[in-house]
């Protein structure tokens, strides 16, 4: 396609880019309480999604918004909820619920500082509560991290796939920066971008109806996480394992300048960026570095990791106390990975990178 | 254990009473004396009356009732702990179509899940709530409901739940009828046989407001629960009738026309 053929660019925020992605994927439901740093998706979904067709609620808390999630997506709907931080904390038990019940769903967590109330700059903090679970149980969710408005945009349409191929639930990890950074996205949907229609068809099986809807005699169907028969647990346990081990197929990530680097830094989304603009810097003045930014949190792509780290350096810069490093330490095993941390509320220019990352690069 | 196959009728033996085909023949995991059988009974009669079991989606809840979908023949999801009129709402805006309804004990409605179950009854959410309120937590053993009397023991109140420190029963049902959102509520009781007749009204009213699309149905039915009162079914009953109903009066304490319903729509017009 050339420029020309090319659709007009919008000037949007992160935000915005994503209230738009989830409309174009074919989002139906959209349940959310207000928090500051994501308060323009739900300003923006509760006028757009009534004029495609759609349901916004505005919940009465976090708690209430997730649970009106695992409704929605147990009948098999493009659903959706989002929120920050605190308020991710009150939905981990819907969030345990519906990976025990297999049932799909997006959350968006435009995270802000922490601990506690924190403040509403921008932190990766809640790494650890994302690609660990969150919730209790043994569950996982698939985390995609965007770094750009555009990705914002995109992403989207990858959580539904990712949510209803898997029937789990998706996180979306952005931060401040993300959220609130304008520029311009194409608002088009990206290559092979699957249909709601063929979404919803991916549940037809394991969605509540009415069982009118299969047939006049057809046997009730139940959507639920509780297994009390001896064995049960065990069994529902081995089936979300082996979903999760599946899931490593679709780890993503993306690469900048990795052939010929001696030091690679690891970084996502906002972060990710920044350290991209540093490295750019520092390429010019002919230092060989390269760029490994995880946009799959979970799951890790700690394979394709392991060969770029072979007989490199490795930095790892992320904007909280030390939490993706640890993934990073496990994927690459006996190199030595080095770590600048960035203390969450603070926002920093990709020249206080330039240092930690010379550093790093003399070993 | 008796199976259902050892209910139905031997040689010589006249069938005069049958299970309605929204109910399946399983054998309930209940204790003797539970109320929550004839609930059960009575809200799938009400279903099946209406003829709309093909398109109904039960919430259920977590408790004594959390298994009530093994005993209903309709799609179902479970619940996280007072959550089910959050779930019933996104079922309900999933969903226009269906049938959507709630079955949830007095801890799960009127303790952890009431920001849950009064909003959703604010907004007027198409759906009905069937709330038991037996004033105790039974399926974790007997402990302080938020509907215990004053002065009833339990494993958490052992001296009888004192005003000072734990307040006094919440009455769910007038709270309910204050929200504008709540087309139908009402308090029944299962005690008796005429109590279960009025409460059977009361089940198909809550049922008709949602049809109707008038708003939130609500019915309250107080229920015995004689493993955790320490009593026989016979005085647990009788318990109701002395303690409970002066405590939860019975009666339709809301019921909305269609002209009302239309009337509340209007922004100022309380």
């Amino acid at each position: 396609m050339s420029r020309k053929q090319m659709p007009k660019r919008i000037l949007v925020k992160g935000n915005e880019a994503l209230a738009y992605g989830a409309v174009d994927a074919g989002l139906q439901c959209y349940f959310a309480y207000p928090i500051t740093p994501q308060n323009e998706v739900p300003e923006m979904l509760s006028a757009l999604l009534p004029e495609h067709g759609g349901a916004f609620v505005q919940a009465e808390s976090e708690v209430g918004a997730v649970n009106m999630l695992l409704g929605a997506g147990a009948c098999g709907v493009l659903a959706m909820t989002s929120s920050s931080s605190c308020g991710i904390s009150l939905m981990q038990e819907g969030i345990s619920y519906m990976a025990g019940s297999h049932i799909p769903g997006v959350i968006v967590n435009m995270s802000r500082g922490g601990p506690g109330l924190g403040d509403i700059g921008p932190s990766q903090g809640d790494y650890f509560q994302a690609v660990k679970g969150g919730g209790h149980g043994d569950h996982r969710n698939l985390v995609l991290a965007p770094s750009t408005a555009q990705e914002c945009y995109d992403f989207m349409f990858m959580a539904f796939a990712l949510a209803f191929a898997y029937r789990n639930p998706v996180m979306i990890l952005g931060d401040a920066i993300v959220g609130q950074i304008k520029e311009p996205i194409r608002r088009t949907a990206p290559e092979g971008a699957s249909t709601p229609e063929h979404l919803r068809s991916l549940v037809q099986d394991l969605r509540i109806e009415g069982y009118g809807a299969r047939g006049e005699n057809a046997p009730p169907r139940l959507l639920k996480s509780v297994y009390l028969a001896e064995g049960a647990l065990a069994q529902r346990n081995r089936l979300l394992q082996q979903k999760y081990a599946a899931m490593r197929k679709d780890a993503r990530y993306a690469g900048e300048e990795l052939d010929d680097a001696e030091l690679v830094v690891v970084a996502f989304g906002s972060i990710g960026r920044i350290t991209s603009s540093a490295i750019r810097g520092l390429r010019k003045e002919g230092r060989k570095i390269g760029l490994f930014r995880p946009i799959t949190l979970y799951p890790f792509p700690g394979e394709a990791l392991r060969i770029h780290a072979r007989g490199r350096r490795i930095l790892v810069i992320e904007q909280n106390i030390g939490q993706m490093v640890e993934d990073v330490r496990l994927a690459v095993g006996g190199c030595d990975v080095a770590w600048h941390g960035i203390m969450p509320g603070l926002f920093i220019g990709a020249n206080e990178l330039v240092e930690p990352i010379l550093q790093a690069l003399k070993g | 254990m008796t199976s259902a196959n050892d209910l139905r009728p031997r040689p010589g033996e006249k069938l005069v009473f049958d299970v309605n085909p929204v109910l399946n023949e399983r054998v309930t995991h209940y204790c003797p004396g539970c109320h929550h059988g004839i609930a059960h009974r009575l809200v799938s009669e009400v279903l099946h009356e209406l003829g709309v079991a093909h398109k109904t989606i039960l919430v259920a809840s977590v408790g004594c009732a959390t298994f009530t979908y093994d005993y209903f023949n309709v799609d179902s999801v479970e619940a996280p702990h007072g959550r089910a009129c959050a779930v019933a709402t996104g079922v309900r805006r999933a969903r226009p179509e269906a049938v959507v309804f709630t079955y949830q004990g007095d801890g799960d409605m009127a303790a952890i899940g009431t920001g849950e179950s009064l909003h959703a009854a604010n907004r007027g959410e198409k759906i009905t709530a069937v709330f038991i309120n037996n004033t105790v937590y039974g399926m974790t053993g007997g402990q302080m409901a938020p509907t215990t009397l004053v002065g009833q023991k339990t494993t958490t109140t052992i001296h009888g739940r004192n005003f000072s420190n734990e307040g006094g029963p919440i009455r769910l049902t007038e709270i309910m009828a204050q929200l504008q959102g709540v087309a139908y509520a009402a308090r029944c009781s299962l005690d008796s046989v005429k109590h279960v007749k009025e409460a059977k009204k009361a089940v198909r009213r809550a049922f008709d407001v949602q049809l109707a699309g008038l708003g939130f149905g609500f019915v309250e039915l107080l229920s015995g629960c004689p493993t955790n009162w320490h009593m026989t079914p016979t005085a647990a009953n009788k318990r109701i009738a002395t303690d409970m109903i002066p405590v939860f009066p019975l009666g339709v304490f809301k019921d909305v026309g269609a002209a009302e319903a239309n009337a509340v729509k209007e922004p100022g017009n309380a």
